[in-house]
C-alpha cells in the first residue's frame, strides 16, 4: 500500500511518468479493436433481450423439490403457444418464461403450476409484460441517453472548455459501445435494470473524466505564458498526477458494485440486483480505462490543433531541444520550481 | 460583521460546524419520533404484492383523446375501484408526463389476479338490442344462410366468420363505438351476436350492487339503478323490443365488447332498475358492481407490466439488498483504513454520518412525500457509497498533493480543500444530472434507483462540506496527524516525499 503511495508522490512530481498521450495510437487501436469486435458481435449475435422488451410472461415457483421437467410438462399441457424457457434459479426456484400471453392464458399457466407443485397461485412470482411495453421502455431509454449526453455536454462546456466536453462525450460513447458489445458477445440478458446500469455508467465514467480534466485545466491555465511544456505534455502530467486518485476512486466504486453483484448473482440468482450491478461492473471498468486512455489523448489532439498550442509546442521544443524527460527533470531539481508558479498565479 | 476579514477566515471554526451538524441530526431524529415515522416504507418488491402498469391504448386517429385530464380521471376511477378491495396502503398514481403518462397501481398482499382484472377493465357497459344470434363456432356450412335484414353485408360476413372458441375473441376490447352495429361473443364463447347500436350507456347507471338470488340456487347477480336519463332510455328500449320476434326481443348487456347476458324482455321496464345475471361467482359479481358503480374509464388501457411478488421473495430481496449494502460499506471502510491509515477514520466517520442522514431522510420522506424504498432504490444507495467515498479520496489526495509541494498539513488542508471542492462540485453535479434524467425518463422501480442515487449524491455534498472538511481541519491540529506519524496516512513515506529526497 505504501509502495502505492510512494508511487503517487513520484507520479505527482513527474519522476515516474507513463506516456499516455504520446502512445495514444496504441490505446486508440486497442479501443478500435474492441469497438470493431462489439459491432461484429452486435450485428452477428445481437443483444439477448429479456422479456421486458419482447413482451412475455415469467412465472417463478418457490419450491425446493420442483424440477424443470415437471414445470415444463405442466405448462405445455395448457396448450399455450410459443417457446418455453424453463430454468432453475438458485437452489430452490424454477422459472418458466413464455412469449406474450393474454390474461386468460396467463391465468391458465399460473393455475397449472400451482396445481402441479401444490402451491397457492399467489405464491407464484409473476411478471407479465405486454407486447408494446418494450417499445415504450426502449424509446424512453434512448430519449434518456440523448438527453443526458446533450445536458452533460453543455454543462461541461460551461464548467470546463468546449473541447473537454467533446473529449469527455467521446469517451462516454466509447464506453457505451464496448459495454453493449460485451453484452452481445457474452450473451448476458438485457433487461430494464441493465439499461439503468448503462445510463448510470455514463454518469460514473464522466465523474472519473471530470477529475482528470479538472487537473488538466489547472495545469494548463497559464500554459502559453511560459514555455516549459507543450499542451500534450501538460495533459500527460495531469493524467499521471491523478492516476492514483483514479485508481482509488474506481476501486472504491467497484467494491460496493461488486458486493451487489456477488449477493445478487450468488444469493438471489437473478433479477434487478444482478442485472444492474453486472452492467455497472463492466461499465465501471471500461469507464476507468477511457477516462485515462481515451479522453485525455482526444483532448490533447483537439487542443494541439489550435495555432496558439502549436506555437507553444514550437517554443518548448526550441527551448529544451529535447524530450519530455528533460523538462520533467528540470522541474524536479528545482523542487517547488517554475512548474508551480503559473498555477498559483492562476489562482490569484 | 467580519466582512472585511481576509478570505483565509473561511471555516476557521470547524468545531462549530460539527456542533451544528450534530444539532441538525438530533433535530431530524426527534422529528422522526414526533411524526411517528419510525420505519421505512418498503416497496412491493420487498414485502410482496402486485403492481400493474397501464398504458393508454392509442387507436389510430384517436391520439387526441389521451389528454392529461383523461388520465387524471382514469386514475381517480381506478383508485376508487382499488379502494373497494379494502387493502390498506394501496396506491394508484400516474407517472411520466403529458400524453406519455402511465398509470401505476400497487396493491400489497395476496390480491394478485383480482387486482389485475379489476383495474384494466374499461368497464364500458352498454345495452344493445340483439339483431341475430348463433352458436359461437363459425358457420362453415351455413355461410349462405339468410343474412340478417337491415344489416350491411360486411357485418353479416364478419358475423359468419367470428369464431368464439378462439381465446383472442374472448378478451373484450372495449374498443366498440356505441353508435356502431357490433358483432360480439358472449363471455363463455358459446354464442355470438349481431347487436344494434347502444341505447343505454354505463354512465347512465347511478347505483350498482351485487346480490344473491337464493331462489335460483346460488346465482350471483348485479342489480343496477339508472339515473333519470337512463330510466327513460331503458324504458323506451324495453317497451319497443318486447313485442318483437326472437331473438330481436332480447337486450344484450355488453361489457368491454363482450356480451355478459342477453335476457329476453318480457315486458316494458319503466322503473329504472335492471339485473345482470350470468354465471358469476361472488367475487366476480362484487367486482363488477364496483366497476360499474365507479364508472367507465375514459380511455382504454393495455396492461404494460404486471408484477406479482410473493412475500417470501420480497423478504429474500430485502435481505439480499441489506446484505449487499453491509458488505459494500464494510469493504469500502476496510480499504480506506488500509490505504489511508489514520485518515481512513475520517472516511469511516463520514460514511457513517452519510448513512445516518440517508436513513433519517428515508424515514422522513416516507412520511412527507410517500417515499417507498424498492430493491432498485437500495441498489442506488449502495452504488452511491462509492460516489460518496470518491469525494473523500479526491480531497485526501489533494491534501497529499499540497503537502508534496512542501506545505504543512494545516495549510494543505485549507488550500487542498479549495481545489478539491470544485472538482467534487462538478463531479457530483454530473451525477445529479444523470440521476434526474434517469428519474424523468424512467418508469416504476427504475425511478426508485434514480431517486436514491440523486438523494445520496446531495447527502454526499452536505457531508463533505459540513463533516469531512471540518473533521480533517480539526485532525490537522492533532500531533498524530500533523507530525506525519507513520500510521496517520500523512507520513513522508506515504506521501512519497522521502523517496524523492533519496532519489
Amino acid at each position: 500500500m505504501s509502495k502505492m503511495s510512494g508511487l503517487g508522490g513520484r507520479l505527482y512530481r513527474g519522476e515516474t511518468a507513463v506516456d499516455f498521450i504520446g502512445k495514444r495510437r496504441r490505446w486508440y487501436s486497442v479501443s478500435a479493436l474492441f469497438i470493431l469486435a462489439s459491432i461484429a458481435a452486435l450485428s452477428l449475435q445481437g443483444l439477448h433481450l429479456g422479456i421486458e422488451f419482447k413482451g412475455g410472461s415469467s412465472f417463478t415457483v418457490n419450491k425446493a423439490t420442483a424440477t424443470i421437467e415437471q414445470a415444463r410438462s405442466a405448462v405445455e399441457a395448457t396448450g399455450i403457444p410459443g417457446e418455453l424457457i424453463v430454468q432453475e434459479i438458485g437452489s430452490d426456484k424454477v422459472r418458466v418464461q413464455t412469449g406474450a400471453l393474454d390474461t386468460v392464458q396467463n391465468n391458465a399457466v399460473q393455475d397449472a403450476l400451482a396445481a402441479e407443485f401444490g402451491v397457492s397461485v399467489e405464491s407464484i412470482d409473476t411478471q407479465i409484460i405486454g407486447p408494446s411495453w418494450g417499445k415504450e421502455i426502449t424509446r424512453k431509454a434512448i430519449y434518456g441517453l440523448i438527453g443526458f449526453l446533450i445536458v452533460v455536454m453543455l454543462y461541461l462546456a460551461m464548467a470546463f472548455e468546449p473541447k473537454m466536453s467533446i473529449a469527455a462525450i467521446a469517451a462516454v460513447v466509447h464506453d457505451v459501445f464496448i459495454t453493449v458489445g460485451i453484452y452481445a458477445l457474452v450473451g448476458f440478458d438485457v433487461t430494464p435494470a441493465t439499461i439503468i446500469g448503462f445510463l448510470t455508467i455514463l454518469g460514473y465514467s464522466l465523474y472519473d473524466t471530470v477529475v482528470v480534466f479538472d487537473k488538466v485545466r489547472e495545469n494548463t491555465r497559464a500554459i502559453t505564458s511560459n514555455s516549459t511544456k507543450t499542451y500534450s505534455q501538460a495533459v500527460n502530467h495531469a493524467v499521471n498526477q491523478t492516476l492514483v486518485r483514479s485508481a482509488n476512486t474506481s476501486l472504491i466504486a467497484l467494491l460496493p458494485v461488486g458486493s451487489i453483484l456477488f449477493v445478487g448473482a450468488g444469493l438471489l440468482g437473478a433479477g434487478t440486483l444482478k442485472d444492474l450491478s453486472l452492467a455497472l461492473f463492466i461499465g465501471l471498468a471500461v469507464g476507468t480505462y477511457s477516462s485515462i486512455f481515451i479522453a485525455p489523448p482526444v483532448l490533447a489532439q483537439l487542443r494541439e490543433r489550435e495555432p496558439a498550442m502549436q506555437a507553444l509546442a514550437k517554443r518548448v521544443n526550441a527551448r529544451s531541444g529535447a524530450t519530455v524527460v528533460s523538462s520533467a527533470a528540470v522541474a524536479v531539481v528545482n523542487g517547488r520550481g517554475p512548474r508551480n508558479q503559473p498555477k498559483r498565479k492562476g489562482r490569484k | 460583521m467580519s466582512t472585511t476579514n481576509k478570505p483565509v477566515k473561511k471555516d476557521a471554526r470547524p468545531g462549530r460546524t460539527l456542533a451544528i451538524l450534530a444539532l441538525v441530526l438530533i433535530a431530524m431524529t426527534s422529528l422522526v419520533f414526533i411524526q411517528g415515522a419510525t420505519s421505512i416504507r418498503l416497496g412491493l418488491d420487498l414485502r410482496g404484492g402486485t403492481s400493474v402498469t397501464l398504458q393508454p391504448r392509442i387507436a389510430p386517429g384517436d391520439e387526441g383523446k389521451i389528454t392529461s385530464d383523461a388520465i387524471d380521471q382514469a386514475v381517480s376511477i381506478i383508485r376508487q375501484r382499488v379502494n373497494s378491495l379494502g387493502v390498506a396502503e394501496s396506491e394508484v398514481s400516474a407517472q411520466g408526463s403529458g400524453t406519455n403518462r402511465q398509470i401505476v397501481i400497487s396493491v400489497p398482499g395476496d390480491t394478485g389476479r383480482r387486482v389485475v382484472e379489476l383495474v384494466g377493465q374499461t368497464a364500458e357497459l352498454r345495452f344493445r338490442q340483439v339483431l341475430a344470434s348463433a352458436s359461437g363456432i363459425p358457420a362453415a356450412v351455413d355461410t349462405a344462410a339468410t343474412p340478417t335484414a337491415g344489416v350491411s353485408a360486411d357485418v353479416n360476413a364478419q358475423f359468419a366468420a367470428l369464431d368464439c372458441t378462439k381465446l383472442e375473441n374472448l378478451q373484450g376490447t372495449g374498443a366498440d363505438a356505441p353508435t356502431d352495429t357490433l358483432v360480439a361473443c358472449d363471455r363463455a364463447g358459446g354464442t355470438k351476436y349481431i347487436l344494434a347500436p347502444a341505447e343505454v350507456l354505463g354512465r347512465q347507471i347511478s347505483k350498482a350492487s351485487a346480490g344473491l338470488d337464493t331462489q335460483a340456487g346460488s346465482a350471483w347477480f348485479v342489480s343496477l339503478t339508472f339515473n333519470n336519463e337512463g330510466t327513460s332510455a331503458f324504458g323506451a328500449l324495453t317497451s319497443r323490443v318486447t313485442s318483437l320476434p326472437e331473438p330481436t326481443n332480447q337486450v344484450a348487456i355488453v361489457l368491454d365488447g363482450l356480451v355478459v347476458s342477453s335476457p329476453r324482455i318480457n315486458e316494458a321496464i319503466p322503473s329504472g332498475t335492471a339485473q345482470i345475471t350470468g354465471s358469476f361467482t361472488q367475487l366476480e359479481a362484487q367486482d363488477l358492481a364496483n366497476v360499474l358503480k365507479y364508472g367507465a374509464l375514459p380511455l382504454a388501457f393495455d396492461r404494460g407490466e404486471v408484477q406479482q411478488v410473493s412475500p417470501t421473495l420480497g423478504a429474500d430481496q430485502l435481505n439480499a439488498g441489506l446484505l449487499a449494502g453491509a458488505l459494500g460499506l464494510g469493504l469500502v471502510m476496510i480499504y480506506s483504513l488500509l490505504y489511508y491509515r489514520g485518515l481512513g477514520i475520517v472516511t469511516v466517520g463520514s460514511l457513517t454520518v452519510a448513512g445516518g442522514l440517508i436513513y433519517l431522510l428515508f424515514l422522513l420522506l416516507g412520511e412527507w412525500i410517500g417515499f417507498t424504498l424498492t430493491l432498485a432504490g437500495i441498489a442506488g444507495a449502495i452504488v452511491a457509497i462509492g460516489v460518496t467515498a470518491d469525494s473523500f479520496i479526491i480531497y485526501f489526495e489533494r491534501i497529499r498533493d499540497e503537502m508534496r509541494e512542501g506545505r504543512t498539513m494545516r495549510t494543505a488542508v485549507e488550500t487542498g480543500w479549495v481545489r478539491a471542492r470544485r472538482t467534487i462540485l462538478v463531479a457530483d453535479f454530473v451525477s445529479l444530472i444523470a440521476a434526474s434524467l434517469l428519474y424523468f425518463f424512467a418508469v416504476g422501480g427504475v425511478r426508485g434507483f434514480a431517486f436514491t442515487l440523486g438523494l445520496t449524491t446531495l447527502v454526499d455534498l452536505v457531508v463533505v462540506f459540513v463533516f469531512t472538511k471540518p473533521l480533517v481541519a480539526l485532525l490537522s491540529r492533532v500531533t498524530f496527524f500533523n507530525s506525519g506519524h507513520s500510521m496517520s496516512g500523512f507520513s513522508s513515506k506515504s506521501l512519497g516525499t522521502l523517496v524523492a529526497k533519496e532519489a
